[in-house]
């Protein structure tokens, strides 16, 4: 039963090294060299998916990347599992498993296949059309949708291979080893130019290296053995780097190119433990060549998508490289010669070749004389109107057609066959080149669009520029190389060449066939793996659809993982025709990156796990974690959140800590804190005209809080800054916003004050900053600093003092973010865990607590401080946040002064901070609730929102802080916040709801 | 990404830097004395250009500083690099 399909054997198949794999849970055997497809088609499995809509049962297409059907899902219950993989691509491995997608239960029973019989149903833009109304309803269709969409499963289980990002400079980048692309890389490397050249298959060559016909030849020999040892020569240069199975997925601006090298998807699994599996390789360029040669069009013509029907230069890759033959009756159908090349090949291994159909009427070559006295039926000015076999070509029917080609005249003739090879001329790949800039123009003659304008220093060679025949590649691609790398005549790698080639660049192009029956009744597939029809694009045009952007959006040609690398010319063919428009003004749609699929993998490289982001660590770090310290992001920092103990959960540990800081004493890690130190002669006046507030007459050893806004008037950050010398400050800035403010000042320094001698450095790595605070905390310092005078008169609130632990310098700030009586210590950066354990045992005695920054938030919130970006959200001046007493009136000039007084900043409805009070003190409100006053107004009228919310345990009562509109004026007003499944009553009150008197900050 | 040739590094990786929007824009000297249309214009007002734009850069992972670059927004073609306080060459 089982039918010869290995053919004449093929240098490149090893077929002394068999391997087995699985194919929808069965097992076959291929040959080292095989890919997934040519193994199948070796065992005569043709039909391999299902499509995208209607489920119509597809095959194997194409022998390459451009493939739009033949995709799998490999490995599907392990972790290695991958979907939409193009089994043209794979090549196979001793333990291969590949299953259909798209079908449920199985391939050749395929539920959804009934799509296809209700497809007069499902016209483009079904979903737009159908599932509008009524609008609520989307909710229950989409789960429907959902379900049946999508091709492959993603994995659901940790990518267990390793991937790598590298950089790679050079001087020439050649894309694609063809023979232009191997022809321009010994050209440039043997004059000198760093060059890489890379190509997306295993094997060097592209599509000559296999092409052994007589007909083809170069200085007397066959172009195949001719390239070969071309391959083998520039395999030995020395600054020629050649990878393979590595494409290139982006051309960007500046020669800047993404390319995925692909090392050990061809192992078995257990072979690839600790290899790298894709290199995303970084490629900076001074110049590329880009020979990424030529993809062969398929031809429109009803049903034109059945399993056995590929394009012809596949069936010829398949015999030649593969040795397989992809059917026992072969008929080929073409409007140019290159099928005359595949019928050669295919003769040559002993292959039937029954018929070609040829739309042209007029044929000469040596090719047509070649095939003719072979018995093989020619066609002339023929094509096909139908196919037949639903899950395998059996029949075709074919009709004469009339001259203009737009109708089929005579009479019906059914030729019989098992494979159709269909080639509808070569369209230049010219998608890098567009990706990087480049524009394209029409070429009336044989319909091509080839690279016109360049945007950077970089040349497409070959059949991607349009020199389709092996004639024009040899004239053309040396002497633009001459030109392009400004090589001397002595200097030339290649002379003229001796070239026989026997093909024929005329071609009869009709992008949508006739048939006998109307098109409404057709089903001539343009994008094979979305199911878009001919028909599809002339209904968009019908509906109103112009722009090719839009068509192509309602129709989804174009939009599979192929992004229409096969059909994508013949919509804009279509439409050009039917919009009566000329094709190069239509122009194409943009190709975007990247020109295969690429896994997450690659792209994310190393930055997995614990390497996702940077992260930074305070020098007391390991205290915190040894202490069981939960930590949360702040910015790139881990902070110290809570410190749990006993089973607490947060609430109840925020709440012990906050007890201790305001009975006791408790200790906090503030080391994230940014730290600017400012020197220069003109300090105090860079501070006066970046905070709102006044700093020349701020005394040495003495602190001040201070906001800084944006132009715009908006409160920006604020901290504390402290007058050092007569020229140093030190000025501290929120966590988040540290790298932020100094890039800010520097900005203003560098740009607009360029005549103030001032110098900013950043300190905050190099200093922990320990904050000492509490009833207590004075009694805890004089224990650490037994010599220094901490009385109220010596070291008040807001001042500095310098000291020494032993022989550590001490920076001690008596200043406080959380109204008690505190003090921060800053020390250099290696000392800070052992300060930080000195003021723990010392402060022992008074129940020292540690604190994270939760507490932290509570304590602040219960005086009503602000957090720059929980209160604040960059539409917020000062004077919302009722601060106006820190806003100069006297200084000339501040950053956002003069903002502060436009005609919408001072607008009495702005949103406005104040203090919330629940009605019930035990009920929590939730950050981000709105505040509304009419909760039966419709629209309800959203006056604010919750900014901070917490239970006080000082106060026993929930607390929170908001933004209201006009609330200022509103204290004592009742406002209502609707939640979910009720509403609760708030009172407007004061934000600083604890000691407004500020007597804790001398107690 | 393109390249930027920083006037005090060198050529380096558009990655490096950050863009700081239209440039020779100045603050004014007397904020105080404008109107809010004029102040409006100086804060909100940006040409926003398709083609040639002066524009403000600062090597933020390299030397920190400020300068300035011509360049088509077209196609990123950058044609002039020169220091802040300098006149555009072009």
């Amino acid at each position: 039963m089982k039918k010869k399909l290995r053919v004449k054997r093929s240098k490149h198949i090893d077929e002394t090294y068999k391997i087995s794999f699985k194919f929808n849970g069965k097992l076959y055997y291929g040959f080292k060299g095989d890919t997934l497809a040519s193994a199948l088609l070796a065992n005569d499995i043709h039909l391999v998916g299902r499509s995208f809509k209607y489920h119509r049962p597809r095959g194997i297409m194409t022998a390459g990347s451009e493939e739009p059907n033949a995709i799998v899902q490999l490995h599907k219950i392990s972790p290695w599992t991958e979907p939409n993989v193009r089994a043209t691509e794979v090549e196979i491995y001793e333990g291969l498993e590949a299953s259909s997608q798209n079908c449920w239960p199985s391939v050749n029973f395929d539920i959804g296949g009934i799509n296809n019989f209700l497809s007069p149903l499902l016209p483009a833009g079904f979903y737009y059309k159908t599932f509008m109304w009524p609008a609520s309803f989307w909710e229950k269709y989409e789960y429907f949708i959902r379900k049946s969409a999508g091709l492959g499963k993603s994995p659901t289980k940790p990518d267990p291979d390793i991937y790598e990002h590298r950089y790679i400079h050079c001087d020439v980048l050649v894309i694609g080893a063809g023979i232009s692309g191997i022809i321009s890389a010994k050209t440039a490397a043997k004059n000198g130019f760093k060059t890489l050249l890379v190509d997306e298959k295993p094997y060097l060559g592209g599509s000559t290296i296999y092409q052994n016909s007589e007909y083809f030849k170069i200085n007397n020999q066959n172009s195949g053995s001719w390239l070969e040892k071309e391959i083998n020569e520039i395999k030995k240069i020395e600054n020629l780097e050649i990878k393979t199975r590595t494409s290139v997925a982006a051309y960007h601006g500046y020669n800047y190119l993404l390319a995925r090298e692909n090392l050990t998807d061809y192992l078995p699994i257990e072979r690839r433990k600790n290899k790298t599996r894709h290199k995303l390789l970084k490629i900076r360029a001074k110049k590329v060549i880009t020979a990424t040669g030529s993809i062969e069009r398929p031809l429109i013509f009803n049903n034109n998508d059945r399993p056995g029907i590929l394009l012809s230069s596949a069936i010829k890759k398949y015999a030649d490289l593969f040795g397989v033959a992809c059917g026992e009756k072969n008929i080929l159908f073409t409007n140019n010669d290159s099928a005359y090349e595949t019928a050669i090949s295919l003769i040559q291994k002993g292959i039937n070749v029954e018929a070609i159909v040829d739309n042209r009427e007029e044929v000469d070559s040596k090719l047509i004389y070649e095939v003719e006295k072979n018995n093989v039926k020619i066609f002339k000015g023929h094509t096909i109107i139908n196919t037949y076999g639903y899950r395998r070509i059996n029949k075709i029917s074919i009709m004469q057609l009339s001259k203009d080609g737009q109708n089929v005249i005579g009479s019906k003739i059914d030729l019989l066959c098992d494979c159709l090879g269909i080639s509808g001329g070569w369209t230049p790949a010219v998608h890098l080149f567009t990706q990087s800039g480049g524009k394209l123009k029409f070429r009336d003659e044989d319909q091509v669009f080839i690279p016109n304008v360049y945007p950077s220093d970089q040349i497409s060679v070959g059949a991607c520029n349009g020199d389709l025949t092996l004639n024009s590649i040899l004239m053309n691609v040396p002497k633009s190389l001459k030109d392009f790398l400004n090589i001397k005549d002595k200097d030339n790698v290649y002379e003229n060449f001796d070239v026989l080639s026997s093909y024929n660049n005329f071609k009869r192009n009709i992008w949508l066939l006739p048939s006998d029956k109307v098109l409404g009744k057709t089903k001539s597939f343009v994008d094979y793996q979305n199911d878009a029809t001919a028909k599809d694009i002339k209904l968009a045009l019908r509906e109103g659809f112009k722009s090719i952007e839009h068509v192509k959006r309602y129709t989804t040609t174009g939009m599979g993982t192929d992004q229409g690398k096969l059909g994508n010319m013949h919509a804009l063919g279509i439409i050009a025709e039917t919009s009566e428009v000329k094709m190069g003004e239509l122009g194409t749609t943009t190709f975007r990156p990247p020109y295969t699929p690429l896994t997450f993998g690659t792209i994310v490289g190393r930055n997995v796990g614990e390497y996702f982001d940077a992260y930074r660590k305070t020098p007391i770090h390991e205290w915190h974690v040894k202490n069981s310290a939960k930590f949360e992001n702040v910015g790139q920092w881990k902070r110290a959140w809570y410190y749990p103990k006993n089973n607490e959960n947060m609430f109840q540990a925020v709440q012990r800590e906050s007890k201790a800081a305001r009975e006791s004493a408790g200790i906090l890690d503030a080391s994230t804190l940014g730290k600017i130190d400012i020197q220069g002669t003109d300090a105090s006046e860079f501070l006066n005209r970046v905070y709102t507030n006044a700093w020349s007459k701020l005394q040495i050893g003495k602190c001040r809080y201070g906001l800084m806004l944006n132009e715009d008037g908006m409160v920006y950050d604020d901290g504390v800054t402290t007058r050092l010398g007569e020229n140093h400050y030190l000025m501290t800035t929120t966590t988040g916003g540290a790298a932020n403010v100094l890039g800010k000042l520097e900005d203003y320094l560098q740009t607009e004050w360029p005549e103030l001698d001032v110098y900013l450095t950043s300190v905050t790595d190099h200093f922990a900053t320990i904050s000492v605070c509490g009833p207590n905390s004075k009694k805890i310092i004089s224990g650490i600093f037994p010599g220094l005078d901490l009385s109220d008169k010596n070291f008040p609130h807001m001042s500095f003092k310098k000291t020494k632990i032993g022989k550590i310098h001490c920076r001690i700030m008596r200043i406080s973010f959380t109204g008690e009586q505190s003090y921060e210590i800053n020390v250099q950066a290696n000392f800070g865990k052992s300060v930080w354990e000195k003021c723990m045992e010392v402060g022992k005695n008074y129940n020292i607590t540690p604190y994270g920054t939760e507490t932290m938030h509570l304590l602040r919130a219960e005086k009503g401080f602000i957090i720059i970006g929980q209160d604040t959200d960059g539409t917020i001046t000062p004077i919302d946040l009722q601060m106006d007493w820190i806003v100069s009136k006297k200084k000339y000039d501040f950053i956002g002064k003069r903002s502060l007084y436009r005609s919408d900043t001072i607008r009495g409805d702005r949103k406005q901070l104040v203090g919330l009070l629940t009605d019930n003190p035990n009920e929590i409100l939730e950050e981000g609730a709105q505040i509304v006053a009419d909760i039966n107004k419709s629209p309800i009228e959203m006056l604010g929102h919750v900014t901070s919310s917490y239970f006080s345990p000082n106060l026993k009562k929930s607390i929170a802080l908001g933004v209201v509109k006009g609330g200022k004026n509103m204290l004592g007003q009742k406002l209502i916040i609707p939640m979910e499944n009720k509403k609760i009553n708030v009172t407007i009150t004061d934000p600083v709801f604890l000691d407004k008197e500020n007597k804790r900050l001398n107690a | 990404m393109f390249l930027i040739n920083c006037p005090f590094c060198g050529e380096r990786e558009q990655s490096e830097f950050k863009a700081g929007g239209e440039a020779h824009i100045v603050r004014p000297k007397q904020p105080t004395e404008l109107s809010d249309d004029e102040w409006a214009e100086y804060l909100f007002m940006r040409k926003n250009i398709k083609g040639v734009q002066y524009e403000r850069w600062n090597h933020i992972h390299g030397c920190r500083k400020w300068f300035n670059i011509v360049r088509d927004t077209s196609n990123d073609e950058i044609k002039a690099v020169y220091k802040m306080g300098e006149k555009p060459p072009i």
